[in-house]
């Protein structure tokens, strides 16, 4: 089994209210060290077998089509989750 | 006479409510289901309130890509008057039907209240029986009703007049305290307050007449009918 992770995050520009909200909390408990928060989406896709580039094309165009909305948020990062894949397959561990 | 079609998809709460305003109004109201391949031949479509799928992912995502709104894309894209009320408005800004996005309140809490709004465009299918800038009260439901949209692609809409509602006291956050826009043609309206349930004394807010007497959403109605009657 193969791992696609997608990044997707609210662009700098838009108002990020999740974020703003988690920001709000964070000293209360204790965290006054952090200036910032953006809170933005990771999405796992699966697919049968190891990832292949046309899996991840077809990660790419899912996540500019459906995942994200271009109008608000970026897509950060299309990428293989190699760690998923050494998991599923003993054989990489020797690697 | 005139036929309006009501979508309901998985979630949807309003479509009830918005089939009696179409037949409130004088037209007949033609149940849409989420999986129709057509639409039945009607002369105009609302897409309803609700929480679309649950509207997970986003307000509107899923929904945008059922069967019915490929035929509600089509048929906009020709011409038909389309309205998109609140998480209707969301499903027709994720199909691109209408500009800007919306999201989260500022306030991060949903809010419900009878809203004022000032009527900025009346040259639209579902707004000519409204005076330029005529203020209605209607209600306000939603917990992601915020507008937004690049500051160029504001000056746009500002500048070729496709701010169709703005909000007389902002209840979201949404930016230059737009609550409705258009597209160009101004066949395709969206809003985030509820016209559909201002449109009978009695059941509708507050108003200058008497408490409960508002039925300034029923216009929205009347002015497809008038629209697809005169055309």
């Amino acid at each position: 089994m193969g791992r696609i992770v997608v990044e997707v995050m609210p662009k700098p520009e838009i108002l990020d209210p999740q974020g703003k909200a988690v920001m709000g909390n964070l000293p209360r408990l204790g965290f006054d060290q952090f200036t910032g928060v953006r809170q933005g989406r990771r999405f796992e896709l699966t697919v049968d077998g190891p990832v292949t580039d046309a899996h991840l094309a077809a990660a790419a165009e899912a996540a500019e089509t459906l995942l994200s909305n271009p109008i608000i948020e970026d897509v950060v990062s299309v990428t293989a989750d190699t760690a998923a894949a050494a998991a599923a397959d003993p054989d990489c561990e020797e690697a | 006479m005139t036929r309006i079609g009501v979508i309901t998809f998985p979630g949807t709460l309003d479509d009830v409510d918005a089939a009696r305003a179409v037949r409130l109004a004088g037209a007949e109201p033609v149940t849409l289901w989420h999986k129709d391949a057509e639409l039945h031949g009607v002369d105009a479509v609302v897409v309803p309130g609700g929480f679309s799928y649950g509207d997970y992912l986003r307000c509107g995502a899923i929904a945008r890509f059922a069967p019915v709104m490929d035929q509600v894309i089509a048929a906009a894209e020709r011409g038909m008057p389309v309205l998109g009320i609140c998480n209707g408005f969301q499903i027709l800004t994720e199909a691109h039907l209408l500009p800007g996005a919306l999201i989260r309140n500022d306030h991060q809490k949903f809010i419900c209240r009878e809203q004022r709004l000032r009527v900025e465009s009346t040259t639209t299918a579902w707004t000519n029986l409204f005076e330029d800038g005529e203020e209605i009260i209607v209600p306000l439901k939603n917990g992601e009703g915020n507008f937004i949209a690049s500051p160029d692609e504001l000056d746009r809409l500002e500048g070729e007049g496709l701010v169709v509602f703005r909000y007389l006291d902002n209840p979201n956050g949404s930016a230059r305290d737009i609550a409705g826009v258009r597209n160009a043609r101004g066949n395709v309206v969206g809003l985030m307050p509820h016209p559909e349930h201002a449109v009978e004394p009695g059941f509708g807010p507050d108003s200058p007449t008497g408490a409960r007497q508002g039925v300034d959403g029923l216009r929205l109605f009347q002015s497809a009918i008038s629209a697809l009657v005169g055309a």
